[in-house]
């Protein structure tokens, strides 16, 4: 650059300019507001206007929230309480209402003396789902996962510990019975006989041989009868039952529906859309007054066991078309693969259909989840005492008669943790599992 | 031409039902069919013999038989006297018109929502995050509830109207009154009104409403011929006329003179006595479900509407700038009708949904079909079979239709593949 220019130029710049800070006003706070908040005039009024609608629900909720009685016996206590400690005008929310009745709305008439048994049962649950849920956990845990089936209920119920060994022992029964045919007459065989043995031991043999072991070694812990169940604890164990069992019976229901044989597809489609078109309360109605119908006549089996069959079936149902999705957006190129590997239809669907699919579907599964389980407050319509229905016989009682927003607000603060745990972890396993290049 | 290798000629066996892949197929669909048969016949033996034993033949004579309820919300004509069939049909045409009242709040909220959580204004899209949340994961039955104590705790009582020291004011110029018993709105009503027409002899139907819609169908139809001709004269010419007055012209003029002919007038509701009367009484129950029903589902609309709009890629933007669209053509034009085919069908799924949900409306007492056919006439009857099976069906085929018309439209805007 020296020469000619150096002497008909009167300035040249030989050296770099020092980097400059990028302006005050577009970093840091004010740059993120600028940009975030007041980036326009349309976005301002937005931003002012948003300011105004928080401060007006706060300055509406906050105080009420505050404002509380904690300790009082019924309602008018509760007013007299706040108005002596917070002046004659306050608005006061009366949390005592919760703190005397919390555990009814969990546990509902559940005998006090035996929480610990819900207890233990959600918690073992918890413990059960967690190896599921989390695969860098202890594989060891997964012995707890096949447990908990078996033990929750009894925990629940209680009565003689034989009944869930002897549901084991079904199949244990039928997996002895596969076993021993498979070898002789082939897996198909081995399929139907190992189904056939634990159908029968659980219909027919179970019941005299719980009975037999009873008077061998009673053992066993307190019965409760299903008409104390209440609250969350009602909400959950149906929830929970009907969540584990609609995964699998939806699977089976999607690969029905986009099966070759004719039959079958028509059996699952019509059973899909049967159920998808009508609303769960009409299902419920069935399992309250029609289910006992459909039995031999005599039987008379349990409401909340009626209420689970129905909620899985309708869960299902639901499930099936989210998994169908899945298939669905399966390429094709998969299935051909499978095919010229060699493998048959199930090892197909095992190793190669299924796998991919349930990914695919993983946000549809668990808002199917979170659906069924917002679902089972339905259950107050047919008389079951859930959290809402506990809601009403709580404002119906003459101390707390006038008791709105405490419990609504308790009940929808309870679901909404659990509805929204629910959604997060689909998120964290959405991302786990994504292994496109992005 | 034959095939290539013909399949080895071998005689049938049996156990080719269950190892040859040709008949095995077979085998296991006639295995399903009789399983299913056996299951049905099995379900139905046993019910017939329970019925049989409570002495209850199954027989639908009982819709015939008079109700004996009232109905406080009614669409049409009805009184305790009626059938159970009429009530039935009046709780039909309840679920009807929450269903469609809910459905058209809940998408004018729910693309509201969509379209202000994707705003690049932080506190707005945060706002619009918490609403969603917070509908999405709390029972909708809760919020039915929830919203019926709102109206019932925090609305003024009629007799708060009353004087001149009134606590509480009629809205909108005097025309509407909010109170704890439910909204009071103004009715349409004709002073040289048609009269009614008489369907079937089971209801009446305002001849004066018939020919509004007639009128209005007409003149958006000759709209829809202008829009066409303006479309093909642009193909032609590459100058599209200004339409706009005609087809406004084609549309409101029409109406309004057929309004004025009838002599078209609102009737305001006004506090007589210890309640307000005249205009249209909408109870609480009404509102809470239809509130409750349509903010909820807002929520859910409200993520299918984001997620639409996300799935058409930024390149359609950039590409209709490039060409020089302005935004507003921009979204009418390219983003639209692409995100359309994302949001449609679960869209559909929403509105079944919402219709289905709405047979919560028994929570507050809302006579829809389940408060009456399968409420109030299953009490009163006994006849629970019957009625739940009509109620499935009832259910059944507004699930179906709603799948129909909404499929027609889903195909109409569909992506056209080669």
């Amino acid at each position: 650059m020296s020469g000619a220019h150096s002497h008909s130029a009167s300035y040249v710049r030989d050296t770099m300019l020092p980097e400059q800070t990028p302006p005050a006003s577009s970093i840091g706070i004010i740059g993120w507001l600028r940009e975030n908040l007041f980036s326009s005039w349309l976005n301002g009024i937005l931003t002012v206007l948003s300011l105004a609608f928080i401060y007006s629900v706060l300055s509406a909720i906050l105080p009420w929230i505050l404002h509380s009685s904690w300790t009082a016996n019924s309602l008018d206590e509760c007013r007299k309480q706040i108005d002596a400690a917070f002046g004659p005008d306050a608005d006061g929310a009366c949390w005592a209402v919760i703190r005397e009745r919390w555990t009814q709305l969990l546990f509902g008439f559940y005998p006090s003396e035996l929480y610990w048994r819900p207890i233990l049962a959600f918690a073992g649950t918890m413990v059960a789902l967690a190896p599921v849920l989390f695969t860098g956990l202890p594989r060891k845990l997964l012995y707890v996962s096949v447990a908990a089936p078996f033990v929750v209920p009894w925990l629940l119920w209680g009565g003689t510990f034989w009944v869930p060994v002897s549901a084991v022992l079904g199949f244990a029964l039928g997996y002895l019975a596969f076993r021993l045919l498979s070898n002789w007459g082939g897996s198909l065989a081995g399929m139907i006989a190992g189904g056939l043995a634990a159908v029968i031991w659980w219909l027919a043999l179970a019941s005299p041989w719980v009975g037999l072991m009873e008077s061998i070694l009673p053992l066993g812990i307190e019965p409760v009868v299903s008409r104390d169940f209440g609250g969350f604890m009602l909400s959950i164990t149906i929830g929970v039952v009907a969540i584990t069992c609609s995964l699998p019976i939806g699977v089976l229901l999607a690969l029905g529906r986009q099966s070759n044989l004719f039959i079958i597809r028509m059996i699952c489609t019509g059973f899909i859309e049967m159920i998808r078109g009508v609303p769960l309360i009409t299902l419920l109605f069935v399992a309250s007054l029609l289910l006992n119908y459909f039995m031999p006549p005599g039987t008379n089996f349990d409401i909340i066991l009626r209420v689970i069959i129905m909620v899985t079936l309708f869960a299902s149902a639901y499930m099936a078309e989210v998994i169908r999705g899945g298939l669905a957006a399966l390429p094709k190129g998969q299935y051909e693969a499978a095919d010229a590997l060699g493998l048959d239809y199930w090892k197909a669907q095992r190793l190669i259909v299924m796998p991919q699919a349930l990914k695919i579907s993983i946000p549809g599964i668990v808002s199917t989840f979170i659906g069924v389980f917002k679902d089972t407050t339905l259950v107050s319509i047919i008389g079951l005492l859930d959290p809402i229905g506990f809601s009403n016989s709580i404002r119906a009682n003459v101390n707390w008669n006038g008791i709105v927003w405490e419990l609504y607000g308790f009940i929808a603060l309870l679901f909404f943790i659990f509805c929204f745990s629910m959604s997060r972890y689909s998120m964290y396993l959405e991302r786990k599992l994504q292994t496109e290049h992005r | 031409m034959t095939s290539i290798s013909d399949a080895p000629k071998q005689s049938f066996r049996l156990s080719m039902l269950v190892y040859d892949t040709r008949y095995r197929s077979l085998t296991i669909q006639v295995a399903a069919m009789a399983v299913f048969m056996l299951l049905a016949a099995w379900l139905i033996n046993n019910t017939a013999q329970n019925l049989a034993d409570l002495g209850k033949p199954v027989e639908f004579g009982f819709l015939e038989d008079p109700a004996q309820y009232d109905i406080n919300q009614t669409l049409i004509a009805y009184n305790n006297q009626d059938t159970h069939l009429r009530a039935a049909f009046v709780g039909l045409l309840n679920t009807l018109l929450v269903a469609f009242l809910g459905c058209t709040l809940a998408t004018i909220v729910g693309v509201m929502i969509g379209v202000f959580r994707l705003s690049k204004n932080w506190l707005v899209a945060r706002i619009m995050t918490v609403y969603v949340e917070m509908f999405r994961n709390v029972p909708v039955l809760l919020w039915i509830v929830f919203f019926m104590a709102i109206l019932i705790e925090s609305f003024p009582q009629p007799r708060d109207f009353r004087g001149d020291d009134a606590t509480a004011h009629m809205l909108l110029g005097d025309s509407v009154a909010l109170t704890n018993r439910g909204f009071y709105i103004p009715e349409p009503l004709f002073s040289r009104s048609l009269g009614d027409l008489s369907v079937f002899g089971a209801f009446d139907i305002s001849l004066d409403l018939i020919a509004l819609l007639a009128v209005l169908a007409g003149g958006l139809f000759v709209s829809g011929r202008i829009r066409n001709r303006a479309d093909r004269i642009q193909n032609e010419t590459g100058l599209r006329p200004t339409t706009w007055y005609l087809r406004l012209g084609v549309v409101a003029v029409p109406v309004i003179a057929l309004l004025v002919a009838l002599g078209f007038h609102l009737g305001y509701p006004a506090l007589k006595g210890f309640n307000f009367q005249g205009g249209v009484h909408m109870r609480n129950s009404l509102i809470a479900l239809w509130l409750a029903l349509s903010f909820y589902t807002a929520a859910f609309i409200a993520e299918i509407v984001r997620g639409g709009i996300l799935a058409i890629s930024k390149g359609q933007t950039e590409a209709a700038a490039a060409l020089g669209l302005r935004p507003n053509r921009i979204m009418s034009l390219v983003i639209l009708p692409q995100a359309l085919r994302v949001i449609i069908p679960p869209l559909i799924s929403q509105y079944l949904n919402l219709t289905k949900n709405s047979s919560l409306a028994i929570a507050v007492g809302y006579m829809d079909i389940t408060g009456t056919l399968g409420g109030i006439t299953m009490n009163q009857t006994g006849r629970e079979l019957e009625c739940v099976l009509l109620l499935m069906l009832v259910y059944l085929t507004i699930s179906l239709l709603i799948s129909l018309v909404m499929n027609w439209y889903n195909n109409r805007v569909k992506l056209v593949e080669r």
